[in-house]
């Protein structure tokens, strides 16, 4: 191993000397508490380090000792539920192991060592197959909603000569012995990966269907495609941390990774309790039984938080490689990028846009291009999708800064929160002007087997939106009385689709979770108003009938209706329109 | 104050000095941030700390600056430490410099123990979220920006507006409904002017307990490099409080944009890439350092609590500090000039201010069932109103509705009646929730969407009496 030492400490960053041999990202052991570090730049025998805990107390001289791996993660049952730092590290253990504090130089191992897990093998599979990556040996039920498929490592192939029998095994007992050409390969429940490293895949396959998330906005107006990629950003207290919490509490998928990266510890805590207590839609348990969160709190070492993005998406890979939807959401892609910047400006490297370095964009593209809907390796045949959504934090909520400018060049989808919205207490505050989905006509077939109308009533909501904000232009000049009635009765259909429609509580207990029938029968029952009340006007019918229609009262409520009790409400709103137009147009 | 080292480690002169920083020829066995003591030509003692240790050279940021200092005359000692402040219960009631230095006149203190100033960040997955309600008797704040035990939520004011008093008011008035727990509050005077620093000072010695109170005073012509150590030392102190002596500790730091511009001369010293303004690109996580040592930890009884106070530069809430604030901060409570000027006490504007850890401290048991809805009911009242004062302004009174000339009155008495009140008026939340009642009842009761139909029958005044 390379041994050197260190010749000079500048916050984060450590250059170390007497280091040729070594690799760029290879995990290096920095002085004598043994302070976990990456490298990050090698010249002659100079190694820069990035180290990823505090370095105060690190003096010239000490110790660098190189480990010859990369910085990796471990894959296996145990992982889900736990919360993590950027390092992997399992600060709930650390917690109850040394108090509250994060101190430095802990070593604990991220998966646990000492449970067993009962492993069944798979009926397919048998000694003497020809074996190759991604295969399936077997599954451990690791939670009452998570089977965790026990696959072959990426890169191992060969022809299978010992699998386990079904019992009981800790992540490091051997249950299968493969011959790779020659020698044995032993495999456990576990293996590692290299963070920085795609998991491999046999192919992609297009983004067709909808990542159903339960908020109206996103799943009417604004979709984001299982395996596709978006990002929200927005400036302070417009909702973003809300918004991604909420995203991985309802979306339907089978696990789900919240990256708290430079955030506030409190709204961690707020999340991994909350995560406890809620119960997830599909299956009635409780979400923690299928999320994973890695924090790494804003005050918490900087440059682990590019690590804490790293991990997050080796993981979410590790899923899809299974079969599943997993969703990946990061709070903030912002922070991740200003420690990047921190990093390059003490290599004193030539900055770029605002002193970011000028590889800002590629590595936000490392990132999300992570994210996809594959056809896995090995058999059976399978497919799985990695979804990610990134907030970020832009500065005075200017949009033009330079990690929202160029997250834009990789994202599908841009739910962009408005503090202005957030300021009326209009939540979510998704901006319907300026947000956009790339996915619309992906999806749009899964939809149309739900509704035939769904293309037909997005365009028409939104069009009525950007028209209202048009005509608010002259409302603001001369007064609302100025307008002819179909104008007002547009701007009255504008107020209920954001009133009634596209407002919604994260904190409801019915609204928090809107079903994909219910969102979009909702939009239809407004929409049908709008076209029987237009007849109506132009039948002669006064707008102030229109305006007294009790049926109105009604829409306004329908949020609160449960969601398979909603199509019974649907009709009935549907009948009641119908009465009340025919009897105002017949002079009644 | 440095803590007493066995071996020191000595450097008779500098190489070179610039603003407050000094570059030293290295000598083996220098940490990364440690502690050292710079001794002035003149005998003057100076703290220092080193910031980039090399092998040939050695950075030092020197607490108090070195201008005017011949390099050659210069003594450094290396302490082997970190920088630490020593603690103590005898502390309360004392009165110290940025650095931890008694100023009041008073003994030295007998430390209990030695903290570092920087701590060690919390293990979130070690915190309680915040639920406790605290009230401040101020309604605008009880109301519609609650306040919990662990939270971090900063006052966003502008020159002139009269954040301090409302700050002592809440000082002097907040407590948890039906405890009676040890409570303490640690001030933080960060390059506020002497007037300011005394005005507080005063406040809260006439607010009756002085003996929980622990005050660390750097004033505007303190030496600017000491300012950044003044909130660390403050909040290394209220841990102290809090996790070892299970006391609920307020901070109250003003005034952090004093702290950010120490902060960016600091960085421009050192010839960094500057971010935003100026403020260098580090300036989130160096705040996030202050701000995120609040909350509740499992297993311990105390918290930290933080009412920071920052002065909007030219009243812009885009403004980086305010900005980077605003992001680390769970909410803000933004002072108006508008509402200063209408002659409304506190001038709070409602539509940017915002408690983010609202919601888990209200409800039954807590504060009152119908708290919710009724925030919420008087927050889109108030747009509403707020809405139709611009329209009037362009269409006329004359051609609104009836309803629309209710919602302008309502406008006018939430701001005359529930927002403005006494700066030494407490209001307990039943009062303040039955005056939202009172200026709610002025309008149809059909409007009252927000509001259950079981709760507008057990408060609205119409069936109350």
């Amino acid at each position: 191993m390379v041994l050197g030492k260190v010749m000079r400490v500048i916050g984060p960053l450590v250059v170390a000397e007497g280091m040729s041999g070594s690799m760029v990202y290879e995990v290096v052991m920095v002085g004598e508490e043994r302070l976990i570090g990456e490298i990050i730049g090698i010249q002659g025998d100079r190694a820069y380090i990035q180290v990823y805990e505090d370095t105060s107390g690190l003096k010239v001289g000490e110790p660098v000792e190189g480990t010859g791996d990369l910085l990796s993660a471990e894959l296996g049952p145990g992982i889900i539920g736990k919360v993590y730092d950027g390092l992997q590290r399992p600060l709930s253990v650390i917690g109850e192991q040394l108090g509250p504090f994060v101190s430095r130089g802990v070593k604990v191992a991220a998966l646990p060592r000492d449970v067993k897990w009962f492993f069944r093998r798979s009926p397919k599979v048998k000694v003497g197959d020809k074996v190759s990556d991604g295969l399936i040996l077997g599954t451990v039920q690791e939670t009452p909603i998570l089977e965790h498929r026990i696959m072959v490592p990426p890169g191992v192939r060969g022809t299978l000569k010992e699998l386990a029998p079904d019992g009981d095994y800790t992540v490091e007992d051997v249950i299968a012995v493969v011959d790779v050409g020659g020698s044995s390969k032993e495999l456990k429940l576990m293996h590692k990966w290299p963070v920085r490293k795609p998991r491999p895949y046999a192919r992609r396959l297009e983004p067709i269907e909808p990542l159903i998330t339960g908020t109206r906005v996103l799943d009417m107006l604004f979709p984001i495609a299982r395996g596709g990629k978006a990002a929200v950003p927005g400036g302070f207290g417009s909702g973003k941390t809300v918004m991604l919490q909420t995203l991985t509490k309802w979306s339907r998928t089978q696990v789900n990774i919240y990256v708290g990266c430079g955030e506030r510890g409190n709204e961690m805590a707020d999340a991994l309790h909350s995560f406890r207590k809620l119960k997830d839609p599909a299956s009635g348990r409780p979400l923690s039984e299928k999320a994973i969160f890695v924090a790494n709190t804003s005050n918490m070492p900087v440059a682990a938080r590019e690590t804490s993005v790293f991990l997050g998406v080796t993981m979410g890979e590790y899923f899809r490689d299974m079969g599943y939807d997993v969703l990946l959401v990061a709070d903030s892609t912002s922070r991740w990028a200003e420690a990047m910047r921190e990093i390059s400006a003490r290599l004193e490297e030539m900055p770029g846009d605002e002193g970011f370095p000028a590889y800002l964009g590629s590595r936000l593209a490392e990132f999300y291009e992570r994210s996809g809907r594959v056809v896995a390796l090995g058999e059976p045949e399978r497919s799985g999708s990695l979804t990610i959504v990134g907030a970020v934090s832009p500065p005075g909520a200017d949009f033009s800064e330079p990690v929202t400018t160029n997250t834009l060049r990789y994202i599908g989808t841009l739910i962009a929160l408005d503090v202005s919205l957030a300021n009326r207490r209009h939540f979510p505050a998704v901006s319907w002007l300026s947000s956009y989905s790339l996915y619309v006509d992906t999806v749009e077939k899964w939809w149309r087997e739900l509704h035939s109308d769904w293309l037909k009533l997005r365009s028409e909501a939104l069009r009525i939106l950007q028209r209202e904000s048009e005509l608010m232009e002259i409302v603001r000049l001369v007064g609302p009385e100025a307008l002819p009635d179909t104008d007002k009765l547009l701007l009255d259909v504008a107020k209920m689709i954001r009133e009634d429609f596209l407002q919604q509580s994260a904190y409801h207990s019915i609204d928090a979770y809107s079903s994909p029938e219910k969102t979009v029968l909702m939009l239809d029952i407004i929409l049908k108003f709008y076209e029987e009340a237009m007849k109506a006007l132009n039948n002669g019918v006064q707008l102030q009938r229109i305006r007294e229609a009790p049926v109105k009262v009604k829409i306004a409520r329908m949020k609160e209706v449960p969601n398979e009790e909603f199509r019974k409400t649907y009709e009935e709103l549907n009948k009641e329109i119908m009465e009340y137009f025919t009897q105002v147009s017949s002079g009644g | 104050m440095v803590s007493q080292a066995l071996s020191v480690k000595e450097v008779r002169r500098a190489l070179s000095a610039r603003g407050s920083l000094l570059f030293v020829e290295s000598i083996p066995g220098i940490k990364y941030g440690e502690i050292v003591e710079v001794q002035m030509p003149d005998g003057e003692v100076r703290v220092g700390q080193v910031i980039d240790v090399g092998k040939e050279v050695t950075i030092i940021q020197v607490f108090g600056g070195v201008s005017e200092v011949n390099v050659k005359d210069v003594r450094v000692r290396f302490k082997g430490e970190t920088f630490k402040v020593p603690v103590s219960l005898d502390m309360l009631g004392r009165t110290f410099d940025g650095l931890g230095r008694p100023i009041d006149g008073g003994p030295n203190i007998v430390p209990e123990d030695w903290l570092d100033i920087n701590g060690a960040p919390l293990n979130p997955a070690m915190r309680e979220p915040p639920s406790e309600f605290i009230e401040t008797g101020i309604s605008a704040i009880d109301a519609l920006f609650s306040i919990v035990r662990g939270q971090k939520l900063p006052i966003f004011s502008g020159a002139g507006l009269p954040h301090n008093r409302i700050a002592a008011q809440i000082v002097r008035q907040a407590r948890v409904r039906g405890k009676e727990e040890r409570f303490a509050v640690v001030f933080a005077a960060i390059g506020v002017t002497y007037e300011e620093a005394y005005f507080f000072v005063e406040a809260l010695r006439k607010a009756g307990n002085i003996e929980s109170i622990v005050s660390f005073i750097n004033t505007a012509s303190s030496p600017v490099i000491e300012r950044i150590a003044v909130p660390r030392v403050a909040l290394t102190t209220a841990e102290y409080l809090a996790w070892r002596n299970d006391m609920h500790v307020l901070v109250v730091m003003t005034d952090m944009t004093n702290y950010a511009e120490a902060l960016r001369e600091l960085s421009a010293a050192r010839e960094e890439v500057p971010g935003r303004r100026g403020y260098p690109g580090y300036m989130y996580t160096d705040l996030a350092t202050i701000y995120e040592r609040a909350g509740k930890v499992t297993g311990k009884k105390g918290s930290v609590t933080q009412m920071p106070i920052l002065t909007m530069p030219d009243d812009d809430i885009t403004h980086p500090i305010p900005d980077l604030t605003g992001y680390i901060t769970e909410g803000q409570i933004v002072l108006s000039r508008d509402m200063y000027r209408k002659g409304v006490y506190p001038p709070i504007d409602v539509m940017l201010s915002l408690s983010r850890l609202m919601k888990d401290g209200i409800g039954p048991g807590k504060t009152r069932e119908d708290h919710y809805q009724v925030f919420m009911q008087l927050i889109a009242a108030y747009n509403e109103g707020q809405y139709l004062r611009e329209l009037s302004a362009i269409v006329g009174v004359e051609s609104l509705s009836e309803r629309d000339r209710k919602y302008l009155n309502f406008a006018d008495l939430f701001e005359r009646k529930f927002i403005n009140q006494g700066e030494f008026e407490r209001r307990d939340i039943e009062q303040t929730l039955d005056i939202a009642w009172d200026i709610l009842s002025t309008l149809p009761e059909e409007e009252l969407k927000l509001i259950s139909v079981d709760n507008i029958r057990k408060y609205h005044p119409k069936y109350r009496a």
